[in-house]
């Protein structure tokens, strides 16, 4: 009988959990906008959180441009059909590719440093005192990385995408000898807008959301000792990434399933 | 003593309405305080009179700052009330407590400095949350509370680059920034070497004097505190065992009261931690 008792407490650990992010995240959202505070609050996270991932980001996503074009080639070279190479690279990497490896590279970039930044604050009492100054840390602190993170993941995610379709370039056309008329002019006719652009945009909203959700949460929420922040650490990144792989099925049922 | 304090006797109403027109800024009410299930304060009073200097003293570990976080409103009471210039705290909504703890301000043990401003920037700081004053006049303000503390040169270094002792006046200057009516210091003199030391006691003496402030001083430094306190409390076993003048409190007959003061390692407060007999846990009964 023990082990349900365990079950029961583990349980409404998580839901108790559950209830504090919520709070965390209503207490950043809502409230009474300050944009001449939060606005340049907000950029310079974005910088923090964005400029400063860009170069993981950029080197990633050429890298896997490339991967693809040089796995996809010799594969599509059987068929005589290297000329789909452009929409095979771009489709995967903009359904696909480009949101969740963004959203899994900006969990161990960003998002790991966000929860050890607001932990470590959390840590040496400086939420504390922000409070006892009548600051309320969830605005002042956690609202601006929010906003940033939510900003930063999906303009990040389409930097991926567009330099991994420039890598895919550089393999297909430029080593392997791809028509780069075909390369651009198939992927023109079969790329739609809605369809394809948009769903990923949506997907690396939502990724961002969580991400960043997760982030702020597990470091405002964390024990303020190291050991209780570097846990929180650890598990900003694994709850990240089974999130967005969890999501990312979700997601895409609904957005490319069959009807 | 006060008659709060002693077990069976309450305060009649007569006695309260004393209390509150005795220009008591902090009024602590048959406080209880529990965290679980481990009882932090049992039925406490105390009153924190305008424009003195009030120190809280008592063993470590039994809940000192957990009462200034009581006082800011940052914990609640589980039963009583505290009273801040007659209004109580924890009854107060979220946006009404942001507005008193504007005249109130708080000195972190650590000084729980912005490690990411200068300490320019973070004296600055609830000036520019809660003013709207130019950045010249900020500037101003920002160097005399520096010029305050002794650390007007100090301002462009980053907290990192600061000591123990230069870190807690840093805090301090931040504290007065917005020139609080109530200022709580915890801990000020804890890992102090005795030249910071001096200075911290020098300090909290001159802000208290001259800007008419009302300082609550936890702390378990027994000399340092009771040469600038006008009125002590000495706190433990969940109670206050003995409360009074400084010259009071030395005449106390309370045997704990003067374990406290001489420092003795027993007494009333025992040297061990509560556990089973010595005998009991070598024979490994449990």
């Amino acid at each position: 009988m023990e082990w349900l008792a365990r079950l029961g407490s583990a349980t409404l650990a998580r839901f108790s959990a559950m209830g504090r992010a919520t709070f965390v995240l209503t207490g950043a959202l809502i409230a009474k906008p300050q944009p001449m505070k939060h606005i340049p609050l907000t950029i310079q996270q974005m910088y923090v959180v964005g400029v400063q991932s860009l170069s993981i980001i950029v080197v990633s996503g050429l890298f896997i441009g490339m991967v693809m074009a040089l796995q996809g080639y010799t594969i599509l070279v059987d068929y005589g059909a290297e000329g789909s190479l452009g929409p095979m690279v771009a489709l995967s990497l903009l359904r696909e590719l480009g949101p969740v490896v963004t959203a899994l590279l900006f969990a161990g970039r960003a998002g790991s440093a966000l929860t050890a930044e607001i932990g470590l604050m959390k840590a040496t009492e400086q939420l504390s005192s922000m409070e006892m100054m009548a600051v309320d840390p969830l605005r002042r602190v956690v609202a601006p990385r929010l906003w940033a993170g939510m900003i930063s993941m999906p303009l990040l995610a389409i930097i991926f995408s567009a330099v991994g379709i420039l890598g895919g370039h550089l393999v297909g056309v430029d080593w392997l000898g791809v028509d780069a008329g075909s390369y651009w002019s198939i992927m023109q006719s079969t790329v739609e807008w809605n369809e394809d652009v948009m769903n990923g945009i949506i997907k690396s909203v939502v990724f961002a959301f969580v991400c960043t959700w997760i982030a702020i949460f597990k470091g405002y929420d964390a024990v303020p000792t190291s050991e209780g922040i570097s846990k929180a650490t650890t598990q900003t990144v694994v709850y990240s990434s089974l999130a967005v792989l969890g999501l990312d099925f979700v997601l895409t049922a609904i957005m490319f399933g069959i009807e | 003593m006060h008659p709060s304090s002693l077990p069976g006797l309450h305060p009649t109403p007569v006695m309260e309405l004393l209390n509150t027109t005795m220009d008591n800024l902090v009024d602590i009410q048959h406080l209880t305080f529990r965290r679980q299930k481990r009882v932090i304060y049992d039925d406490i009073s105390l009153q924190i009179r305008k424009g003195q200097t009030t120190a809280i003293m008592g063993p470590s570990g039994i809940g000192k700052t957990t009462l200034l976080k009581l006082i800011g409103g940052q914990l609640k009471p589980d039963s009583g009330d505290v009273l801040f210039k007659g209004e109580s705290i924890p009854g107060m909504s979220r946006r009404r407590l942001f507005d008193v703890r504007r005249q109130m301000s708080m000195l972190f043990q650590s000084g729980a400095l912005f490690t990411d401003m200068s300490v320019y920037d973070n004296i600055a700081f609830p000036l520019r949350e809660h003013t709207r004053l130019s950045e010249a006049v900020i500037e101003i303000i920002v160097m005399l509370k520096l010029q305050a503390v002794g650390l007007r040169g100090a301002a462009h270094l980053m907290p990192a680059e600061l000591s123990g002792g230069m870190a807690r006046r840093a805090a301090l200057a931040r504290a007065i920034a917005l020139d609080p009516e109530l200022i709580l210091y915890d801990e000020p003199f804890a890992g102090q070497d005795p030249i910071s030391m001096g200075v911290l006691v020098k300090l909290i003496k001159a802000l208290n004097d001259a800007l008419n402030l009302t300082s609550v001083v936890v702390t378990h430094d027994v000399n340092e505190v009771m040469s600038i306190a006008d009125y002590v409390y000495i706190l433990a076993e969940k109670k206050i065992i003995g409360e009074g003048t400084p010259e009071e409190i030395r005449k106390s007959d309370s045997p704990l009261v003067q374990q406290f003061l001489n420092g003795e390692a027993d007494g009333p407060v025992p040297f061990h931690f509560p556990a089973p007999s010595m005998e009991s846990a070598l024979q490994g009964v449990k």
